[in-house]
């Protein structure tokens, strides 16, 4: 029997009859407080389906009067979210997996072997990966000049996956040092390579780690803007972040609009977070516990 | 060769394993490891990413210290200046409003955000009907980007919008006030709009933190009659020192780094009043195109930081 079973027991017992007022109380003050965090995006969504003239004539902050998705389209191809939006998911999936394959192989490396130096070497990388990267943006964005790949999506996954490593390497570090030693030393008796140990053990057992960093790194990639602002000129090239404050500058007063368009940006962010909500979570404790 | 090497040893030496406990075990194996030499391959494994890294933030960031030294408007060759660019920032007062507008920041972002999230962590942590829909709900606004937010409460914000709406509803007559273009107000309002998404992600590092804590300690001082307020403050808010100093170091690493929420809202404005560090030295850096300086300003940051990007250091240390 565990104490966490004991635990609810004990005060249920002793406010037995209480319990009814003691749930109303409760949902009586958690239900505005969760609305407070709904509402805002209620008010959005009710502006984003609003008619320009209804917005003009009513003001933002009246209900709809109107009801049309014609919004959405403007910032869809007129706003070239559609262009920004595949933008942003060949820029996240590249960097997804550039950063957790290689951090997973630095991650094996410090884990598994006796490298000199290596708790010194895990602990500059994550060094690196908490600096401020204003520090960064200056000789980045020249030394994407010098070499050639300034203002290409090439030049954000790299500077994305040189910042994220780190942090990567740290977390899988920890998860392949909990790993079992029997199975290291089963496949080595058996004859694997460092390689093979590497490609057939290691990686399958790190999927769980995986799937939790790479749903916490897609929504970092895809909700980036500074890096973007740093490397990247031509507005048909920007991710969706940056391409949505171009489409505010471009729309200032059609507000149904900008509220389409920021819309459309959450949509891919909410769908990993409701498609991998346990992974989501256990990510951000990983990063907590970095 | 060597693994063949490992796999005699290993089956000469090892007494039966079933009696080695895991600290022998591991010692066993680290002082093998010793006299092992590491295969090639591994560095390579190794020395790919750690390069990347070298070459993508230790570089530009050495880069961003001797820049600091110079005038240079990324043509040519930089002029050095010596301490020029850090005396400039003494007398410079939009970096003055920058640097008082962050300490704001830190304090009542990091402050607020701790409040609300522990409180709700609190309230959701005890299964029961309803628990799950409020956390999703809370921690909802955690997966927009912060321009995403930023943009959602220029939308709310306006004159005509949303929250004046509702604020003349429940009686505060407003008279339409200009929220993000009132310099008193505006500040005020991205932090706002910050700790709407901020506050579901400290709560869930909270609840982590809960979860962790000792149930029977405040069981048992329930029986000797403590109440909540004691049990809180005496049995549960101690055990949460780890998350703590977690929540502590991540905030004002945060704070200093903010950008996209306030480059979303005013970019800084209006007349510099939402100006951070990091707004400030991208709009010198970028848009003035003053190399040398906006890098002083960065290395201000830099510093700013150090500090708690060493105590993260030392707490990831210890727990190894």
């Amino acid at each position: 029997m565990t104490t966490v079973t004991l635990a609810p027991a004990t005060p249920a017992v002793a406010a037995g009859p209480r319990k009814p007022k003691r749930s109303w109380v409760f949902h009586a003050v958690m239900a505005p407080v969760t609305l407070l965090w709904v509402l805002p995006l209620a008010f959005v969504i009710m502006v984003a389906v609003r008619n320009f003239d209804d917005i003009a004539s009513n003001g933002l902050g009246t209900w709809p009067k109107s009801f049309t998705l014609q919004a959405f389209r403007t910032a869809w191809v007129d706003g070239q979210l559609g262009g920004a939006l595949r933008n942003s998911v060949v820029v996240t999936v590249c960097t997804v997996i550039a950063v957790l394959f290689l951090s997973s192989l630095a991650a094996f490396a410090l884990s598994r072997y006796h490298i000199p130096a290596g708790r010194a070497i895990l602990l500059l990388m994550l060094a690196g990966n908490l600096l401020p990267p204003q520090i960064l943006l200056i000789p980045v964005a020249k030394i994407c000049e010098l070499i050639g790949i300034y203002d290409t999506l090439l030049a954000l996954v790299v500077v994305q996956v040189g910042f994220g490593m780190g942090f990567f390497t740290f977390v899988l570090y920890g998860f392949m040092r909990s790993l079992p030693y029997e199975m290291f030393e089963a496949a080595k008796i058996d004859g694997a390579g460092d390689l093979r140990i590497y490609a057939t053990i290691v990686l399958p057992l790190c999927r769980p780690a995986l799937a939790a960093l790479a749903a916490l790194e897609s929504t970092w990639v895809f909700n980036d803007l500074l890096w973007t602002l740093t490397v990247l000129r031509t507005d048909a090239k920007f991710p969706i972040t940056a391409s949505l404050l171009n489409l505010q500058g471009g729309y200032t007063t059609s507000w149904n609009v900008v509220a389409a368009g920021a819309l459309i940006a959450a949509v891919p962010t909410t769908i990993v977070f409701f498609a991998f909500q346990r992974h989501f979570v256990s990510g951000l404790l990983v990063g907590a516990n970095k | 060769m060597s693994t063949a090497e490992t796999a005699a040893r290993s089956s000469t030496t090892g007494p039966p394993r079933s009696s080695i406990s895991a600290g022998q075990r591991r010692r066993r194996f680290g002082r093998r490891s010793v006299t092992r030499r590491v295969p090639p391959v591994v560095w390579a494994l190794l020395l790919v990413p750690l390069l990347v890294e070298l070459a993508w933030v230790f570089w530009p960031a050495f880069n961003s210290f001797q820049l600091s030294f110079t005038k240079w408007s990324g043509v040519g060759v930089a002029e050095p200046v010596g301490l020029k660019n850090y005396r400039t920032l003494l007398y410079d007062p939009i970096f003055h409003t920058a640097i008082t507008n962050n300490v704001i920041w830190i304090v009542a972002f990091g402050g607020l955000s701790v409040v609300i999230g522990l409180a709700l962590a609190v309230a959701l942590n005890k299964p029961r009907r309803g628990v799950g829909a409020y956390r999703s709900g809370i921690y909802l606004p955690m997966v927009f980007s912060l321009a995403v937010t930023g943009l959602f409460w220029r939308v709310l914000y306006q004159p005509d919008g949303p929250i004046n709406a509702i604020l003349a509803a429940i009686g505060i007559d407003t008279g339409q006030h200009q929220w993000l273009a009132d310099p008193n107000t505006a500040l005020a309002a991205i932090l706002v709009a910050a700790l709407w998404r901020q506050a579901g992600y400290i709560m869930v590092l909270y609840l982590a933190g809960l979860k962790g804590c000792d149930p029977t300690l405040e069981e048992a001082a329930a029986v000797d009659g403590a109440s909540w307020s004691q049990r809180f403050r005496y049995i549960v808010f101690p055990q949460l020192r780890n998350v703590n100093t977690v929540i502590f170091a991540v905030t004002v690493i945060d704070s200093l780094r903010t950008f996209d929420i306030v480059w979303a809202m005013t970019r800084g404005g209006p007349y510099n009043s939402t100006q951070l560090l990091s707004t400030y030295m991208y709009q010198v850096g970028f848009t003035q195109v003053n190399l040398g300086y906006g890098s002083a300003i960065a290395v201000v940051i830099f510093l700013l930081a150090i500090a708690f990007i060493i105590t993260y250091l030392v707490r990831a240390t210890r727990e190894e």
